[in-house]
């Protein structure tokens, strides 16, 4: 094709920019990764305390565990679970009390993901508050969940107690039409915001059924912590 | 007005990329932070620096290592340094603030797919000392951000009544919800390209009729 | 020295833009003569201010582009009227106003005037409009209040760029009791209630100011129809595909869906199928493209009031069928007489 044949470069002579190139930048990321890592952990932690002490508001600390098939383990410090293993916060209050059992349910709505942090109260094997971690709802429509009184009041008692066989919750948790809630554990919709109620509703069932049933048998491990291990 | 250990095109050309050549109105590049974060002034203006940042970084090293980088490898390290900085941003961002970080989303990892990044290193840092080519980035790098927060400002005053999230009408205003809604940001940009397209307009008629009174 | 040579056609009917555009006006005279007979002042007031806005957004346009002044060809005046008709009753007069200027600016002057637009403009105004206030345009006032010729509905007085007050306790005050603030396909929507075909052909429901009176809307448009002012193909096969298919879902399941009588006279189809549909720049022009033109209008509205999100999908419908037009007008090209099967 080309009339002049270009001064061709060695091979080695790429891979050794490009060496060069990855090592330069590898030591940027390393250097800036290390720096920011302290103030990064701080403002998660922060913003999970704040979230957390929306829906539960006797919280004092917050414990991160991750409730696996074979039982609960403390988290110290991990981001992500193990395998089939569900992320969820122990809550205790002033008295180290078990104050409740915080986790977040996501799915997805008319924008994108919904993302909630209900608190599950051991007592009443109910969910007892909601609060949005994150969405992108339509404003004046959507964002009704975190305003409309009467879809609040789903979550003062909404029961997800497991069935017998602990495999599984006794009912599921499932949004129904504006006006047609008869159980504890169905969820009113709001009117003209059906699609983010579903949501919340889809993702707070799928949590609860994959979370409860591994956490709900191993509670007393969690309660009985006089001093829980502080992670942090 | 140069600076005096500039050469003296520089500092036009860091003005070329704030005005004359302003990546979102003139090249209409980077579209995808510019639709995607402009809802709100704050949002527009930290993904504008961010973006500057990188911009200025990278060309820097571009441009330092422009001999050394042989032609057949050149994308696949501009884009190696270019993900470098954007990775820095983003661990920046997160160490700052948590809810920006949110706002801007996947957004700042996408500033890697931003063409003006690309456009900058190839046309200009690898041609040029680092200098000169350091001052051209953060010129496009401002034009840039100017450019999103000219949306931002619009999408935020009319989509929540607030400026820097200041209330601007009291409680009583109405949010114009689309425009904090993806068509918005179309309409808004479309409305500034308006605006700067009738200014060209203009100007080019006022010319032509200056040079032609003139002989 | 000068010969005019000139190809066909050598006759003109006489009819031009202007004419027709001026009928169309005509006809929908007496839709807004009884919105505002149910409405009083704020029908009038909204019908006055969207139409002055559109031809107000037409007349800057012109300044600006420094083309001829197309105010006297009548559309802008129709694009208003056909907005206005759309809106709630009780719509803000201000945001009534940034509807006409949207819909002039972004439906038809940004693609080169009359004719060069793909969307019916007065939709494009809307659809801003609906994104922009959804709460406004979903709030809806009672018909026939006691006081309708000597005061406001209070929202439509909002001060610009303000929240407009709420309505059910003006309406409370007025001693309307029974008000929902729900238009009747919300509420088959919601609550599963279907409203009676009486009260929509003699406009005792919630709706649009417009759309409340299905049997003059009819009449309205069979008489541009006899006129040959509108193409009858559209109304006809957006109604009835719509109705055919409403009828085969209460067929299967007469306890979740509604009648196809609710269907075709509830909220804005038969306005929307006489007046918006048969818009001439936005629908196609060959025989096959029209029929399916309208039938995706009816089968979109139905599916988009059945299993969307939004109560109302007349507006969704027309537009889209508006985008699909030009490629049902490319697909369905009649073949010229004497050219081969099956090549356009």
């Amino acid at each position: 094709m080309s009339d002049a044949p270009e001064i061709s470069t060695p091979s080695f002579a790429m891979v050794r920019t490009l060496g060069l190139v990855s090592v330069i930048c590898g030591i940027i990321i390393v250097g800036i990764y290390q720096v920011t890592l302290p103030a990064v952990n701080a403002n998660k932690k922060l913003a999970l305390e704040r979230q957390v002490f929306k829906v539960i508001p006797s919280a004092k600390k917050v414990v991160t565990y991750f409730a696996t098939p074979t039982g609960i383990i403390a988290a110290e410090g991990q981001d992500q679970p193990p395998a089939q293993g569900t992320i969820f916060y122990a809550v205790y209050d002033e008295a180290n009390k078990l104050a409740g059992i915080a986790a977040e349910a996501s799915s997805s709505g008319y924008a994108d993901q919904v993302r909630v942090l209900y608190a599950y109260d051991v007592e009443k094997q109910a969910i007892t508050g909601i609060g949005v971690i994150s969405m992108r709802e339509t404003p004046g429509i959507g964002d009704k969940i975190l305003t409309d009184q009467a879809f609040l009041k789903n979550f003062e008692a909404l029961d997800v107690h497991l069935a017998d066989d602990m495999k599984a919750l006794a009912n599921a948790v499932k949004t129904v039409k504006h006006g047609t809630k008869t159980n504890p554990w169905q969820i009113d919709a709001i009117a003209g915001a059906t699609v983010t109620s579903k949501a919340v509703g889809r993702g707070i069932n799928e949590s609860a059924q994959t979370l409860l049933p591994k956490l709900v048998p191993h509670l007393e491990q969690l309660k009985n912590k006089e001093s829980p291990h502080d992670p942090n | 007005m140069t600076p005096t250990k500039t050469p003296p095109s520089s500092f036009d050309e860091f003005l070329d990329g704030i005005w004359k050549q302003n990546p979102i109105f003139v090249m209409v590049l980077g579209m995808c932070p510019t639709l995607a974060v402009t809802v709100s002034a704050v949002n527009a203006i930290s993904m504008g620096l961010a973006t500057t940042f990188v911009l200025g970084m990278s060309c820097m090293l571009v441009s330092m290592l422009r001999s050394a980088i042989p032609k057949q490898v050149r994308i696949a390290s501009y884009i190696v340094i270019i993900a470098t900085f954007v990775t820095v941003v983003d661990y920046a961002i997160q160490a700052i603030s948590l809810d920006l970080y949110e706002a801007l989303g996947a957004y700042i990892k996408l500033i890697v797919a931003n063409c003006v990044l690309l456009g900058r290193a190839e046309a200009h840092a690898a041609k040029n000392p680092p200098l000169p080519a350091t001052f051209n980035a953060l010129g496009m790098g401002l034009g840039f951000t100017l450019g999103l927060f000219m949306i931002g400002c619009v999408r935020e005053i009319l989509g929540a009544g607030k400026l820097f999230g200041v209330a601007l009408f009291g409680d009583h205003f109405q949010p114009w919800v689309v425009m904090v809604l993806p068509p918005g940001g179309f309409f808004v940009l479309a409305f500034w390209l308006i605006v700067f397209a009738a200014f060209r307009h203009f100007g080019n008629k006022r010319n032509a009729q200056l040079q032609g009174a003139q002989p | 020295m000068s010969m005019e040579l000139r190809t066909s056609p050598h006759q003109h009917s006489g009819r031009d833009v202007p004419v027709i555009m001026r009928n169309v006006v005509y006809a929908m005279l007496p839709i807004c003569a009884f919105s505002i007979w149910q409405y009083g002042l704020s029908a009038a007031a909204l019908i006055l201010v969207v139409t002055v806005s559109c031809l107000l957004a037409e007349r800057i346009n012109n300044q600006i582009t420094c083309t001829v002044n197309t105010l006297s060809d009548w559309s802008a005046t129709i694009t208003g009227v056909i907005l206005a008709l759309t809106l709630p009753p009780s719509f803000p007069l201000w945001m009534g106003a940034v509807a006409g200027f949207a819909s002039i600016w972004l439906g038809k002057s940004l693609f080169g005037g009359l004719g060069q637009n793909p969307f019916n403009p007065a939709l494009i105004g809307r659809a801003f409009v609906q994104a922009a206030f959804p709460t406004a345009i979903s709030t809806w006032a009672p018909a026939f209040s006691a006081h309708r010729f000597s005061e406001f509905i209070p929202s439509s007085l909002t001060a610009p760029f303000m929240t407009p007050p709420d309505i059910a306790l003006w309406a409370k005050q007025q001693g309307i009791d029974a008000f929902t603030g729900a238009t009747p396909l919300a509420r088959w929507k919601f609550e599963n209630i279907s409203a009676s075909a009486m009260d929509f052909l003699t406009g005792h429901v919630t709706a649009s100011a417009g759309e409340t009176s299905a049997i003059l809307i009819l009449l309205c448009g069979l008489y541009l129809a006899a006129r040959k002012f509108l193409d009858w193909r559209i109304p006809v096969s957006v109604l009835g595909s719509a109705m055919l298919l409403a009828w085969v879902f209460h067929l299967v399941q007469p306890e979740r869906y509604p009648s196809p009588t609710f269907v075709l006279l509830s909220g804005g189809l038969m306005l929307g199928a006489w007046f918006m549909a048969t818009d001439m720049a936005t629908s196609p022009v060959t025989p096959r493209g029209i029929w399916l033109y309208g039938a995706l209008i009816g089968i979109l509205t139905v599916v988009i009031r059945y299993f969307g999100g939004l109560t109302e999908g007349v507006m969704y419908a027309i537009l889209i069928a508006n985008a699909a037009g030009p490629l049902l007008d490319q697909f369905n090209q009649p073949r010229i007489l004497g050219g081969k099967r099956g090549k356009s």
